[in-house]
């Protein structure tokens, strides 16, 4: 890649649209589920019936997934693919629906759980008008994408793109085939798929969503915004091209896992467990090729508070990647399962690989939206280490609280039987359930000071250009190994 | 570090794609497509039926209001939770099940075979105020669902669709859904005026008591609370308890 590039308008109000709408959706969405982190403790605080648990969980998910992470992976992917292309977007037109749609389907998303419209399946809750706008925006997406990509003035496609390549195609055929529904009404329907069948397509479903819109989008904002705020070039090449093939082909099989001692057949079981296991490596060679990336640049973690996120994020990244092929294990998952160990390993990839990536990879860009600096570096810092003390908090917290309630649950009497009763097991894990509402309120606090940080971005920033759109790459080319 | 073999894959935007979808393809087929065909992946169970009119409303009542999102339906092959549950959930227990309701997450206990284990009058108390039998319980009340009306506009339409799909119901079941629906609401309602608990019109036909009578048709396919239970009743009608002895039984495992 050269360093000097011809000038071509890129489209960035696609991009501050989503920013702006990623930063919304992340904090309406962390709020909803520290509510229901609350209502775990203080059940008073479910106001049937709009808002109580069973409706307000989905919401926090569907929020905090569809609206801030995919929205942020709109926002970077739109920013990245025109500059990587060089080449502005396909079509404009197809832009706005995009970001216009996506942002109507999550407000009906909000809507019709709160009212009870949900077809229960985990990260698919929606029915299925919602599933088919869905189908239809994410159509548009991936045509402005690959338009944009055919129409290229770089002959090489960066690893960036091959991630954001996975996610457009494989999310389309996961959300297709496992959202198939006969309607009954409006807002009824009921699966074509029953009882194991059903469980084993919304798991490969469920774990894949985990896999291409939670890790494999998030890769491509790390290898396109690491090496640029660290002004490094990734670390391997060859590293990228393993891992990225590795890790989409293994992701696929491990969706069994989640199924481990159900009726769902031994050899399924097995062989989601296997894959998870083969998975480490895949994920460890892409946190190596973002850690190594910053050889020689390890000073700037001492005053750049987007790069601490990003490393932290990372970090994050290689813990919960291990955490989980571990809980993969049947051992480990006959103690961990239906247990709240699996919402902290979940969160310590969401709140610390995902949110933290997406934060740092808004930093970036937002600034660079407008036209100016960030409004303040010293806010980005105390967002910094107040959204990892809110994120220790919160894994920590759930650690305990899922071991004590899985031994809790298998301990016995010297005659053989049960120890506890169900309800003195959620009496024990009370207090750990307040340490979690406690870090997600950290947490959210972090991210209403970045929305204040940004606000005040924007007011000292334009829109408009006072040069070009156009900013030239950075003088340091992004891939390595040319 | 360059692997220069790649290189020009990376410059093929269409190639690159189709084998990106290949090897993301190939996962999914394998995973999903056999358990179709292999013998045994299911192995059918005698007595297991479709739900009911009534028993379909309350699931569907159980899926708006999200109960699964803190109670699984699914036991696992464990002694501890065998003799907590009972026995352990069967693939042959779930052909019925769309979507299947096996959940992530046990906030509150397995619910896959609450079936007859507590008389319907210990529902009716549990759903308006939990805490009135359990004080430790973080569950919300559903006391809302005692004042809707049960809305039975759709349920012929349903079994219509899940018969479309397989489920064994026939014409007649199809078109009287919603009398069936009514006459097996008559049933509850007497099993729990029968402790002492006194029913408004509205709350006859509310929508709690299709709640009620899927609850009480969990797990109840195969028959392995009749040993333990009363030889005389069956566990749609039992009432062993009464409801101020109940809350000992909130308390059991």
């Amino acid at each position: 890649m050269s360093a000097t590039v011809t000038p071509a308008p890129y489209d960035m109000a696609v991009v501050r649209g989503f920013a702006l709408s990623t930063l919304v959706w992340g904090i309406v969405g962390m709020a909803v589920g520290l509510l229901a982190a609350l209502q775990l403790v203080w059940p008073e605080l479910n106001l049937p019936p709009y808002l109580s648990f069973g409706r307000i969980r989905p919401l926090h998910t569907n929020a905090v997934i569809f609206g801030f992470t995919l929205g942020a992976v709109f926002t970077g992917s739109y920013y990245g693919v025109q500059r990587l292309c060089r080449v502005r977007m396909f079509s404009d037109t197809l832009s706005r629906i995009n970001l216009w749609g996506w942002n109507a389907i999550i407000v009906a998303a909000a809507v019709t759980l709160l009212l009870g419209k949900s077809t229960t399946k985990e990260y698919a809750e929606l029915e299925w008008p919602i599933d088919i706008a869905i189908a239809v925006v994410w159509v548009v997406y991936a045509v402005n994408f690959f338009g944009t990509i055919a129409r290229r003035r770089e002959k090489g496609m960066y690893v960036a793109l091959w991630f954001w390549i996975a996610t457009v195609l494989t999310i389309a055929m996961l959300h297709i085939f496992n959202s198939l529904a006969i309607p009954v009404s409006m807002w009824k329907s009921y699966s074509i798929y029953a009882g194991i069948h059903d469980a084993n397509i919304q798991w490969w479903y469920g774990h894949n969503a985990v896999g291409f819109l939670l890790t494999t989008p998030i890769l491509g904002l790390m290898y396109y915004f690491l090496p640029k705020q660290a002004n490094r070039p990734i670390y391997s090449h060859r590293l990228s091209i393993v891992h990225f093939w590795s890790l989409i082909f293994l992701y696929m099989w491990a969706g069994p896992h989640h199924l481990i001692y159900s009726p769902l057949p031994d050899w399924a079981q097995t062989l989601g467990t296997s894959f998870s296991i083969m998975l480490i490596l895949p994920s460890w060679g892409g946190m190596l090729n973002g850690l190594l990336t910053l050889r020689g640049a390890w000073d700037k973690l001492r005053t750049d508070p987007i790069l601490k996120m990003m490393v932290v994020g990372i970090t994050f990244y290689g813990m919960s990647t291990f955490e989980g092929p571990m809980m993969a294990l049947k051992t480990v998952n006959s103690l961990s399962h239906f247990t709240n160990w699996t919402i902290g390993h979940v969160h310590s990839g969401s709140l610390g690989w995902v949110a933290l990536t997406c934060f740092a990879s808004l930093y970036y860009m937002i600034p660079r939206l407008w036209h100016t600096t960030l409004y303040s570096v010293r806010l980005a810092e105390a967002h910094f280490w107040v959204a990892t003390l809110g994120l220790v908090l919160y894994v920590t917290s759930m650690w305990i609280s899922g071991v004590t309630q899985g031994l809790m649950w298998r301990a016995v009497n010297p005659d053989g039987s049960l120890a506890y009763t169900f309800i003195e097991t959620v009496d024990a894990i009370r207090v750990y359930d307040m340490i979690r509402a406690a870090g997600g309120a950290v947490f959210l606090l972090g991210a209403l000071l970045m929305f204040y940080n940004v606000i005040c971005t924007i007011r000292q920033g334009s829109a408009e250009a006072p040069a070009p759109e156009l900013q030239p790459l950075a003088a340091v080319p992004v891939a390595g190994g040319k | 570090m360059a692997w220069n073999w790649h290189r020009p894959l990376e410059a093929k935007g269409i190639t690159f794609s189709v084998l990106t979808f290949l090897a993301v393809a190939i996962g999914g087929l394998i995973l999903l497509i056999p358990p179709y065909f292999l013998q045994g992946t299911i192995e059918p169970i005698d007595g297991v039926r479709p739900y009911s009119a009534l028993e379909l409303e309350g699931r569907d009542l159980y899926m708006r209001e999200g109960c699964i999102n803190c109670h699984s339906q699914m036991i696992r092959p464990f002694k501890t939770e065998t003799d907590r549950y009972g026995p352990f959930s069967m693939g042959g227990e779930g052909v019925y099940d769309r979507p299947f309701m096996y959940g992530s997450r046990r906030t509150g206990p397995d619910l896959a075979r609450v079936g007859g284990k507590y008389p319907d009058s210990w529902h009716w108390i549990h759903f308006l105020n939990p805490q009135e039998i359990e004080p430790r319980s973080n569950m919300p009340d559903y006391a809302f669902l005692a004042e809707r009306a049960l809305d039975l506009s759709l349920t012929s339409r349903k079994l219509a669709v899940l018969r479309g799909l397989g489920h064994p119901y026939s014409e007649a079941d199809v078109e009287g859904a919603a009398a069936a629906a009514i006459t097996q609401a008559e049933q509850v309602v007497a099993s729990i005026r029968k402790d002492r608990i006194e029913l408004s019109d509205v709350q006859t036909r509310s929508e709690m008591i299709a709640l009620i009578a899927y609850m009480q048709r969990l797990g109840t396919d195969i028959e392995w609370r009749k040993a333990a239970a009363a030889p005389a009743s069956s566990p749609r009608t039992a009432s062993a308890a009464a409801p101020e002895s109940a809350s000992d039984a909130g308390a059991t495992p």
